[in-house]
């Protein structure tokens, strides 16, 4: 170990003191992060419900809606984020083996994923604001059912934008973490703000592999 | 303060007096003080726009406002009272402090994370006052939409934002304190052995983080349709209103137990104290506080019986809420059962918690009629249901929120009240709070409509009746707030357990040092041991 990061290692002991010991703060740490995502399941669950009411009322124009989106653009970024997921999985392990150089090199992919990922998702949305298909008194589409098509882009743009917030405040999660592993705080002892960021990257890809089949596939099922 | 306090032993309010100290802090029983300064203000603020909209109801004509500033008035005491004051109450105030404590924990599990949580609220609680200045909003604590979304043109979207700010600090203290009591329990602190306050705020924890990320989403979908044109509740885009009041209802029925069920964690306390019994039936109150928290979640549509949900729903609904009672009953019986035959003493709490119980029981009970399809079409709106929450919120939230502030003052700030003043004010509260709100179950059964400036002048006597309890209600919340104040300073030292009371909070001194014991406590027995009462009786 270099000696620098042994000596910070030694008086930044990360033991906070009202835990018993080591153990028991893995323990609230993961089990906080958990009751966290439970929180952001019910926070999200209020957008699928109405989705789903909605989906099911207005089928036709949803569907119309959803042959608006770009599908080539929304599968490659759906490979991307499951592709961070690996890089994110992977780090956790390098932080639980204490690999300093692998963890480093896995968080800043993850990090340069989940940029591609937000990136190609501000080129869809400009794409959208050119075919006047942001909701609003620019809207604008010839069809029968161009005010429910307008309800289903107001949700495009709710879910995926609530959803790519939560990608940006992960990015800012895992510069964070990137700091702390620069400087040799994580061990094989001490790993578990990896591991919890790492569910809570997890599931704000799993939020996506949710959305693109409702927003992208929809209107392709028959 | 703290100097005048602290002079015994060093404890959390001695150890450091500077403003930064406290400003920065993660005890969480400094947090705690944190947040009592901040609700009683929000609580005062409330308490302003009500004496404002019991003012106006004096006379039958909307002498003092117009029904424009009326509606705002309604508003922001709805917003203020439940968002920033009832729901932070107990569990912020009482639970933060506590709950390390009755467990023998050092802390909770994130003290960083508790004191983001204050100041989360006090940011959401300055959008609010920022919006009230600027002009306030009129669209019923509820939002409900198209009016919140298009046609309002008030404050909407900044006092919104307010709310859904301050969720996050109530989905904070939730998550903390689920955390706290899994994993921070000191050895031999079984859960068959959590003190009944513990085990109501669990629940309460529970509804938290299930509940508020709904209403934030929702509140958050009320501000982009207004801000940004997004048509979720449009119906000019085939957008339904309706789902709105479903999702405001599905967070906002389960808050009333956000506000109830840590009272009742407290009344449990209180009442098995001062009866020097061992509470009866431990596991079924325990048990019934989550029986509440699941239930509440399924009975949502009670509030929606007129608003063209369908009737097999409103069945359903019907159904459900009535089940809600058998849990509330197996406390009040329990709680009954415990005085049998116990060594009962008077002192101020115990008569905050009798208090409780019969409010609580009256507002429960009027449930039932709420509940009911029938009776609701014809009080549905009127000042009947305004009667039935004041008295779960009024005569059940805040008489236990009062009764517990009463006895844990000691434990918090090391010196004791004057208790002739403080049975004196519970007995002027007991009266005001029947005075102010018993003649409007009567004026919403005779018809009176909620949220008007004006009504039939034949409705005079009663309204004046209410305004003139709701004068006497204002006293007795006047009176603590002067002697609790003035104890700081000259009350007598409190010791370390000066009602003889069971439970961890009363073994270490008062006020409690910063690591709240000199070594980690060990449990060996259940909660409640107390004595047979033979010392009192020989």
């Amino acid at each position: 170990m270099h000696p620098r990061r042994r000596k910070l290692a030694s008086i930044d002991s990360p033991l906070q003191h009202h835990f018993v010991g080591l153990e028991q703060q893995h323990e609230a740490s993961t089990l906080g992060m958990w009751v966290f995502l439970v929180t952001e399941i019910m926070f999200f669950g209020g957008l699928f419900t109405l989705f789903t009411v909605y989906v099911t009322i207005h089928a036709e124009a949803f569907a119309e809606g959803s042959k608006h989106l770009d599908l080539l653009l929304g599968s490659v970024n759906t490979a991307v984020l499951i592709g961070s997921s690996f890089t994110m999985a992977m780090a956790v392990k390098s932080a639980q083996l204490g690999q300093r150089k692998p963890l480093l090199g896995f968080l800043v992919l993850t990090m340069f994923l989940g940029c591609v990922f937000i990136g190609i998702k501000g080129i869809e949305y400009t794409h959208k604001f050119e075919q006047h298909l942001v909701p609003g008194r620019n809207f604008h589409l010839d069809s029968p059912v161009a005010q429910n098509v307008q309800l289903f882009f107001s949700f495009y743009f709710a879910m995926t934008g609530l959803h790519a917030l939560h990608m940006v405040i992960g990015v800012g999660v895992l510069t964070w973490l990137l700091v702390h592993s620069w400087h040799g705080r994580f061990s094989p002892t001490y790993f578990w703000p990896v591991e919890v960021s790492g569910l809570y990257w997890h599931f704000v890809d799993i939020v996506w592999i949710f959305l693109f089949p409702l927003l992208y596939l929809v209107a392709r099922h028959a | 303060m703290s100097t005048a306090l602290g002079d015994r032993h060093e404890n959390y309010l001695n150890v450091d007096s500077s403003v930064k100290s406290w400003l920065l802090t993660t005890d969480h029983k400094r947090i705690a003080i944190l947040y009592l300064l901040a609700a009683t203000l929000f609580f005062l603020v409330g308490s302003v726009f009500a004496g404002l909209i019991r003012l106006n109801l004096m006379t039958p004509y909307g002498d003092l406002v117009q029904a424009e500033t009326y509606n705002k008035l309604f508003t922001m005491h709805g917003i203020t009272m439940i968002f920033f004051f009832l729901i932070p109450s107990i569990p912020a105030v009482l639970g933060n402090f506590l709950i390390p404590m009755m467990i023998g924990a050092k802390d909770v599990a994130f003290p960083r994370l508790n004191l983001l949580s204050w100041y989360v609220y006090i940011l959401g609680g300055t959008f609010t006052l920022v919006a009230a200045t600027l002009g306030g909003v009129d669209t019923g604590w509820t939002f409900y939409a198209p009016y919140s979304t298009v046609y309002a043109n008030t404050n909407v979207i900044v006092t919104a934002l307010g709310i859904f700010i301050t969720g996050f600090s109530s989905i904070l203290t939730g998550l903390n304190f689920i955390v706290t009591i899994h994993k921070l329990r000191a050895p031999g602190m079984k859960w068959s052995r959590l003190p009944l306050f513990v085990w109501a705020h669990y629940a309460t924890s529970l509804i938290m983080v299930l509940g508020t990320p709904v209403i934030a989403i929702t509140l958050l979908l009320v501000a982009l349709e207004r801000g940004l044109h997004l048509g979720i509740f449009d119906p000019a885009l085939g957008g339904d209103p309706i789902l709105f009041q479903d999702l405001f209802w599905f967070y906002s029925h389960p808050a009333v137990y956000i506000m109830i069920l840590p009272s009742m964690g407290v009344v449990s306390e209180l009442i098995a104290c001062f009866s020097r019994k061992r509470i009866f039936g431990y596991e079924f109150v325990a048990a019934s506080s989550l029986a509440i928290a699941i239930l509440g979640f399924l009975v949502w549509g009670h509030h929606m019986f007129v608003s063209g949900q369908s009737v097999y729903a409103g069945m359903v609904f019907s159904l459900l809420s009535f089940l809600v009672a058998i849990p509330s009953a197996i406390k009040v019986f329990n709680w009954t059962a415990t005085m049998y035959k116990g060594s009962i003493a008077y002192d101020a709490p115990m008569l905050y918690a009798m208090g409780f119980i019969g409010l609580f029981t009256i507002g429960g009970l009027t449930g039932l009629f709420l509940a009911t399809l029938g009776a609701d079409v014809h009080v549905h709106d009127t000042y009947f249901v305004i009667a039935h929450f004041h008295y779960i919120m009024v005569g059940g939230a805040m008489m236990g929120y009062l009764g517990g502030i009463h006895f844990w003052w000691p434990k918090m700030s090391g010196r004791l009240y004057p208790e002739a003043w403080s049975r004196a004010a519970g007995l002027i509260l007991f009266v005001g709070f029947n005075l102010t709100f018993f003649p409007q179950f009567i004026l919403g059964f005779l018809g009176m409509p909620r949220r008007y400036h004006v009504y039939p002048p034949e409705f005079q006597v009663l309204n004046v009746m209410s305004s003139a309890g709701a004068t006497i209600l204002g006293v007795g919340y006047l009176i603590p707030l002067i002697y609790l104040l003035w104890s700081l300073r000259y009350g007598p030292p409190a010791g370390p357990n000066p009602w003889g009371a069971k439970g961890l909070e009363w073994e270490t001194p008062s006020p409690p040092p910063t690591q709240n014991f000199e070594k980690t406590p060990i449990v060996t027995e259940e909660a409640y041991a107390y004595a047979p009462t033979e010392a009192e009786v020989g």
